[in-house]
């Protein structure tokens, strides 16, 4: 019976999102209570059958076939007890017999639909991703807890906040229309890419999950590249993007989760196939004219994976047309260690000085990084406050190892910073890393 | 910043079909033109094949062709950004299809209207 204990959590991941994508588009995206009741009862009726019964020939049919009968007593055992409204609510549906198929195209427009209904402007940023991984990507609170490094009472307050105004929003669970797509492609984008982000930046111990928090962006950013309405450059774009970043998801971290600069990856660990990927939608991105953020950053991203001798003349290049529109400090921060690998260190330290980011852990970093040869008690300066400023165990773990090593270089007493236990932070969300970043 | 026509012309048939390496190969080569901003126009694939390709001379003559054995046959073209010939020649000389025997035509493009 081993079989089916290791299926049913693999197609909870898939399946549980798209079973309540399509209930939702019947009981409407109100009552999504109802459809995730529905989809955890089918689960769990998996669990007991097919450990007695064996795995069924097709298990997703399976799902489908007993979620459906459910919605179906559901409707039938309200229209007998309750009101007006409920018996509303069956006649709405075109065809009772039908009305709960499952079939490829219901479930991939039913999908789209959700993400959009989930990416919803109202929403907070951080209510925005929460709901996200857990209706569209079926996390538990747990593991969103565990992938944003936050407390499970906060991620469950979020959520609720976040559910109340996803319920009142309305949004139909239907084939979406032009309308719906001008208004929100944006936002949905932006959701998307705040996802991939916050695994691939996460300070979370959990390798795993950050893996799955960017394959979990990437799937979704695909959905939407095979819908014909959203299809757009800009979706492209971004899968491009996290075509190229995740190509390096096993070589920026080694097996205790310490990060490693991109300066030191071992290249052969980059998964080329998602490299030509990359390249593929890049091309697709092409518009001929006006270029979103998502082109630039993927058009960087592109360099990173090359040798082309003008490599860094074409970054610095990109992020001057970057930071034209988009001015954060992470932009601004890796626009400046392309400066230094083309003008050197003086003009980096010069530019450097006209930043106003004292208080950004990076910051210091780079700043650290770059006194490295030229100064070391002002690296070890930098060092310090980046310590002192950065909230992630593994970073200041990180920060003291490469201290330790520039005193040693220079002959000095290393100096014993008061030690920090770990401590859960309640909001990693900065949604100022930019993917881009030369990691 | 001119504008240039790249026509691709391949001397051998069979490498009009490339294998997954040569396609990705080539889709590296367009991914750093558009990196680069250089890339006007995607342009398109002509096929070289027997009843998809004729030579309209007049009404009574109207031969098949290009001849894939001739040699020298049109493959397909697109359109790039840059300041000089001499650069859009460094770029047409990272294409794949060099390699392969083929050639590329750069021509700057002339605008009437």
């Amino acid at each position: 019976m081993q079989k089916h204990q290791e299926l049913l959590p693999h197609l909870f991941r898939q399946e549980y999102a798209k079973i309540i994508a399509v209930l939702c588009r019947q009981f409407g995206i109100l009552h999504i209570e109802v459809a995730e009741d529905i989809a955890s009862e089918a689960f769990l009726k998996a669990a007991d059958h097919w450990a007695l019964n064996g795995t069924p020939e097709n298990p997703c049919a399976w799902l489908y076939t007993v979620a459906k009968n459910k919605a179906k007593d559901h409707l039938k055992h309200i229209s007998i007890f309750e009101n007006k409204v409920q018996y509303d609510l069956i006649s709405l549906m075109p065809d009772n017999e039908f009305g709960f198929e499952f079939n490829e195209q219901i479930i991939a427009d039913s999908t789209l639909a959700m993400i959009f209904a989930v990416c919803n402007p109202l929403n907070s940023k951080e209510g925005q991703i929460c709901l996200a991984l857990q209706i569209l990507c079926g996390f538990s609170v747990e593991e969103i807890a565990d992938a944003l490094l936050s407390k499970k009472e906060t991620i469950k307050k979020r959520l609720l906040r976040a559910r109340a105004i996803l319920r009142n929003g309305a949004f139909e669970i239907k084939p979406l229309k032009e309308s719906d797509i001008s208004s929100r492609l944006n936002i949905v984008l932006k959701t998307l890419y705040l996802l991939f982000n916050e695994g691939y930046f996460s300070k979370s111990n959990n390798k795993l999950i950050r893996k799955d928090l960017c394959l979990e962006a990437l799937r979704l950013n695909l959905a939407l590249t095979e819908h014909e309405l959203t299809n757009t450059p800009n979706v492209n774009a971004l899968l491009s993007l996290m075509c190229y970043q995740s190509s390096r998801l096993d070589a920026r971290t080694d097996n205790g989760g310490e990060k490693i600069v991109f300066n030191e990856q071992d290249k052969k660990l980059w998964d080329d196939d998602l490299i030509h990927k990359g390249n593929y939608y890049l091309v697709c991105a092409f518009t001929g004219d006006s270029a979103s953020t998502y082109h630039l950053e993927a058009a960087i991203a592109y360099w990173h994976t090359t040798n082309d001798k003008d490599k860094w003349h074409h970054i610095l290049d990109l992020y001057n047309q970057l930071i034209g529109i988009n001015s954060s400090s992470s932009i601004a921060l890796n626009r400046l260690f392309a400066v230094f690998n083309i003008n050197g260190i003086d003009a980096a330290i010069a530019e450097a000085e006209f930043l106003d980011i004292k208080k950004n852990n990076y910051y210091h970093q780079l700043l650290a990084f770059l006194y490295t040869k030229k100064n070391p008690s002002k690296a070890l300066k930098h060092y310090e406050q980046a310590i002192s400023i950065t909230r992630s165990k593994i970073e200041r773990q990180m920060l003291r190892k490469k201290m330790l090593a520039l005193q040693i270089e220079n002959n000095q007493q290393p100096i014993v910073l008061g030690l920090r236990t770990n401590i859960q932070y309640d909001d990693p969300v900065t949604g100022s890393s930019t993917l881009s970043s030369v990691s | 910043m001119k504008e240039f026509a790249f026509i691709f012309r391949h001397s051998n048939i069979d490498t009009f079909h490339p294998s997954p390496e040569q396609m990705q190969e080539r889709m590296n080569w367009l991914a750093s033109i558009v990196a680069q901003n250089k890339l006007v126009d995607r342009g398109n694939t002509l096929s070289p094949f027997e009843g998809n390709a004729k030579t309209v001379i007049k009404q009574d003559l109207i031969t098949d062709g290009p001849f894939t054995e001739i040699k020298e046959f049109i493959t397909g073209y697109l359109v790039v950004r840059a300041q000089s010939i001499e650069e859009a020649i460094e770029v047409a000389l990272a294409n794949p299809i060099i390699k392969s025997g083929g050639s590329i035509e750069v021509r700057e493009i002339i605008k009437r209207y």
